[in-house]
C-alpha cells in the first residue's frame, strides 16, 4: 500500500519511537509570536534550559500590534509589556526577531512563506492555530500550545501522536467573483466544525491544481476550523516558482533550489494510498458564502436566507437559535438584506497582495456607503509596500476606507481594532465566533471580493452580479 | 431560581483554587454542567485577556462574556450558580476547546478550580478539539470524553457528583435517581504522564543522541540569509 503525503513527512522527520506510543518528530521551522511564547520563554529559564535551535527560530509581534500610523508608540501598557517580552526574550535567546519597526515585520503565517522560511516537506509549528497555513507548500504545519512550544524550543522536537488522513477532493472551476475563500467556506459548512477534528486534512483535485499559492494558503488557513490538525497541498510548479521569486531571503538558490525541487517532486501521495476519510466537491456551481451564525459552519450563499433552527447540519436547534439571538437576526431573512456597519479585509485568510487586489478591483472608481467603516489591513509591511507600488493604497483611500499598518487587526479583539457592542461586520478573517472580533460584535465571514462590495452597498450583495469583481 | 441580587458581585466559581500541577489518579467531585456544543477557546477566555506574561490569573477570567448578561453577571448562567462554587468538574457538548491554541484557556479552566471536563463524542466529532485536548494533558487538566447518553443524563440533571478513576479508566456519576458508570480511555503513554505528573521535557532530553543523529543526518537544517536582490 502506498503512503500518503502526511506519511512521507512524518516518516522524514521520525526522530525515534517513544515508549508512550508518540513519535518524536524533529521540527524544522519554529516560528513565534508575543502571545503564547512568554510563559514558555519563563519556563526554560526556570528549569535552566536553552534554546535548542535558535536558528531555526524565527519570531515577529503580530497579535496584539496596533495598525495606525504611530504604532511604534504602542499605547496599552500590557501589550506594549507583551512585546517588549518577546524581544528581550529573543535577544537573551539569540532568535531572529521582526519587530515593529522591521520592515519584515507581519502576521506570523503571511511573512513565514514570503521570507521563504516555509519549504516544501517541513514540519512548522507555532503558537496558533492557523499554523495550518503553511501546508499549502505541502508541509506538515501545525499549532501549538505554550507548553509545547517551550518543549521545541528546548528540544528541536515534539512529541506526537499520529492524526488520521482525510483527503478533500476539489474539482471544477470557480464563477467569476467566486473565491478560494468561498471554497472553504462550503467545506466547513459541509463537514462541519468538528468534522475534521483527529484528522490532517491533503487538499487534491483540479480546483487545487489550478489555484495560486495565495489561494492554497487561503484554504489551509481554515482547516482548523472544521477542526483538522492541519492541512496539506502536495508542492508542484506553482509552488516551485512562489519559492523561486527573487525576493525570499531564506528560500534556497541557484544550484541548491534545483537540488531541493528535485527531493520535492517526490511530496505526493501515491496513487495507491488509502486515506481514512474522503470528500468530494465539485466548485462549478458554488455561489458566494456568507456567514450568518457564530461557526465558521453556520454560512450559506449569498442568495440564500438565514435558516430555520431546525434546519441545520450538525448543530442543535437550541444552539441555532442561541447563535441567532447572538448576531440579532430571524430565521428567513435574506442574506442580501442584512446591514454591515464596518468591513474588515485582512488576516492570515486573506490579507495577501492578492486578496488586496480583488478588493481593489471591486472598490476601484466606487465609495463605500456612507455609514460603514472599512478598514484594509494588509498581512505584512512587505505586502504593504507591494500595494503602495501598485497604487492599491489610493483605490482605498480615494473610495473611503482606512489604509493600515501590517498586523492581526480586528480578525481578533486583543489589539485597538474592534468592533463595539453590537455592531456588524463583514470580515476576510477566519472566526465568527462570539465576541471574537470585540465584545458583543456580530461577525460574517466573507471573501475579499464580497466584503468590498458589502462595503460599497452597505449591505451583503452578491459580488457576482455587482461588477468590478 | 435565585434573584440576581443574590448573585455575588465576584462570580463564585471564581474564587481561585490554583490546581498546582498535580497528578491524577481518582478525583471525586461536584460537576457543573454548561449545556452547549462548540465553546470555543475565544468563550473560555476572550482574547482581551491573552496579554498577561505570566501563567497565573486567569481563573478568574474564565467564561467572562458568557457569564455577563448587559454588565451584570447573569444568574442563568450555571457558573453563576451557588452550586458551581465547589464545582471540579465541568460538563459540555462535542467540540470543547475549539478554536485557537491558546494554552491560557486551560489555565483559566484549572485556575477556576477545575480537574476536569466531561463532553460526549458526537457522531464524526469528537468531544474536544485536538489542540486543546493536547493542551489539557501537558497541563494535568483530564479531558474525559463520553458517550452521548451518558452525557445526557448529567446535562438534565445539571449538577451532581461523579468520579473520575484514571487508573480504572472509569468514570461513575451519582446522581438523585442512582450511580451509572462508563469507561473511557486516555492513551496508555499519556495516561501514565497524568498519573506521575512527569516533567515531559525531561524525558524528551534523555533522547538527546538521537536529537543529536538526526541533525548530523541533515546538516542544512538552517536557512541561509541571502542577500537582498
Ligand atoms: S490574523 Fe487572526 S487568525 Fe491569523 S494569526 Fe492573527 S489573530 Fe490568529
Amino acid at each position: 500500500m502506498g503512503q500518503t503525503l502526511y506519511d512521507k513527512i512524518w516518516h522524514a522527520h521520525t526522530v525515534a519511537q517513544l515508549p508512550t506510543g508518540e513519535t518524536l518528530l524533529y521540527i524544522d521551522r519554529h516560528l513565534i509570536h508575543e502571545v503564547t511564547s512568554a510563559q514558555a520563554f519563563d519556563g526554560l529559564r526556570l528549569a535552566g534550559r536553552r534554546v535548542r535551535r535558535p536558528d531555526l527560530t524565527f519570531a515577529t509581534a503580530d497579535h496584539n500590534v496596533p495598525t495606525d500610523p504611530d504604532r511604534l508608540a504602542v499605547k496599552d501598557a500590557l501589550s506594549r509589556a507583551q512585546i517588549d517580552t518577546l524581544q528581550r526574550n529573543c535577544a537573551e535567546f539569540g532568535i531572529t526577531y521582526y519587530g515593529l519597526d522591521s520592515r519584515r515585520q507581519g502576521i506570523v503565517h503571511v511573512i513565514g512563506p514570503e521570507l521563504g522560511l516555509t519549504l516544501p516537506g517541513q514540519t512548522i509549528v507555532c503558537g496558533d492555530s492557523h499554523t495550518s497555513t503553511h501546508g499549502a507548500f505541502g508541509s506538515l504545519a501545525f499549532g501549538i500550545g505554550t507548553s509545547e512550544v517551550e518543549h521545541v524550543l528546548a528540544t528541536q522536537t515534539l512529541r506526537v501522536t499520529r492524526s488520521r488522513t482525510f483527503a478533500v477532493e476539489i474539482n471544477g472551476q470557480l464563477a467569476r467573483g467566486v473565491t478560494p475563500k468561498d471554497v472553504i467556506l462550503r467545506i466547513i459548512r459541509d463537514i462541519g466544525t468538528g468534522g475534521a477534528t483527529g484528522h490532517v486534512i491533503e487538499y487534491r483535485g483540479s480546483l487545487i491544481r489550478s489555484l495560486g499559492m495565495s489561494g492554497r494558503m487561503t484554504i489551509c488557513n481554515m482547516s482548523i476550523e472544521a477542526g483538522a490538525r492541519a492541512g496539506l497541498i502536495a508542492p508542484d510548479d506553482t509552488t516551485f516558482a512562489y519559492v523561486a521569486e527573487g525576493n525570499r531571503p531564506f528560500a534556497p538558490k541557484g544550484r541548491s533550489l534545483a537540488a531541493a525541487m528535485e527531493r520535492w517532486r517526490g511530496l505526493a501521495s501515491d496513487a495507491d494510498a488509502v486515506f481514512d476519510r474522503t470528500y468530494t466537491l465539485d466548485v462549478s456551481t458554488l455561489a458566494p458564502q456568507v456567514t450568518w451564525g457564530t461557526t465558521p459552519a453556520m454560512a450559506t450563499d449569498v442568495t440564500g436566507h438565514v435558516p430555520e433552527p431546525d434546519q441545520v447540519p450538525f448543530v442543535n436547534p437550541v444552539d441555532v437559535e442561541r447563535a441567532l439571538t447572538y448576531m440579532g437576526l430571524k430565521p428567513g431573512q435574506a442574506i442580501q438584506d442584512i446591514p454591515i456597519d464596518v468591513v474588515f479585509i485582512g488576516s492570515c485568510t486573506n490579507s495577501r497582495i492578492e486578496d488586496l487586489r480583488a478588493a481593489a478591483a471591486v472598490l476601484r472608481g466606487k465609495r463605500v456607503a456612507p455609514h460603514v467603516r472599512v478598514l484594509v489591513v494588509p498581512g505584512s509591511q512587505q505586502v504593504r509596500e507591494q500595494a503602495e507600488a501598485e497604487g492599491l493604497d489610493r483605490i482605498f483611500l480615494a473610495a473611503g476606507a482606512e489604509w493600515r499598518q501590517a498586523g492581526c487587526s480586528m480578525c481578533l479583539g486583543m489589539n485597538p481594532d474592534q468592533l463595539r457592542p453590537q455592531q456588524r461586520s463583514a470580515s476576510t478573517s477566519n472566526r465568527n465566533f462570539e465576541g471574537r472580533q470585540g465584545v458583543g460584535g456580530r461577525t460574517h465571514l466573507v471573501s475579499p471580493a464580497m466584503a468590498a462590495a458589502a462595503a460599497i452597498a452597505g449591505h451583503f450583495v452578491d459580488v457576482r452580479t455587482f461588477g468590478g469583481a | 431560581m435565585s434573584a440576581p441580587s443574590e448573585v455575588p458581585d465576584r462570580p463564585v466559581a471564581l474564587v481561585v483554587r490554583i490546581a498546582a500541577m498535580q497528578p491524577f489518579t481518582i478525583h471525586t467531585g461536584r460537576f457543573i454542567a454548561l449545556d452547549r456544543a462548540n465553546i470555543d477557546t475565544d468563550a473560555i477566555i476572550p482574547a482581551r485577556f491573552l496579554k498577561k506574561i505570566e501563567r497565573t490569573g486567569f481563573g478568574e477570567l474564565l467564561f467572562m462574556d458568557l457569564r455577563r448578561r448587559d454588565g451584570q453577571l447573569d444568574p442563568a448562567f450555571p457558573l453563576n450558580r451557588p452550586e458551581a462554587a465547589e464545582a471540579s468538574i465541568l460538563v459540555a457538548r462535542q467540540n470543547f476547546g475549539c478554536g485557537s491554541s491558546r494554552e491560557h484557556a486551560v489555565w483559566a479552566i484549572q485556575q477556576a478550580g477545575f480537574r476536569a471536563v466531561v463532553a460526549p463524542r458526537v457522531g464524526d466529532t469528537p468531544a474536544f478539539a485536538d489542540i486543546f485536548r493536547t493542551n489539557s494533558y501537558k497541563n494535568g487538566l483530564l479531558p474525559v470524553e463520553v458517550s452521548e447518553p451518558f452525557a445526557r443524563r448529567l446535562l438534565a440533571a445539571g449538577t451532581g457528583q461523579l468520579t473520575i478513576d484514571l487508573n480504572q479508566q472509569r468514570l461513575t456519576a451519582h446522581l438523585p435517581d442512582g450511580d451509572f458508570a462508563e469507561p473511557f480511555s486516555i492513551p496508555e503513554g499519556t495516561r501514565r504522564m497524568l498519573l506521575e505528573g512527569l516533567d515531559e521535557i525531561g524525558l524528551t532530553l534523555r533522547h538527546e543522541a538521537d536529537i543529536a543523529a538526526y541533525e548530523a543526518r541533515h546538516p542544512d537544517l538552517a536557512p541561509v540569509e541571502s542577500p537582498a536582490p
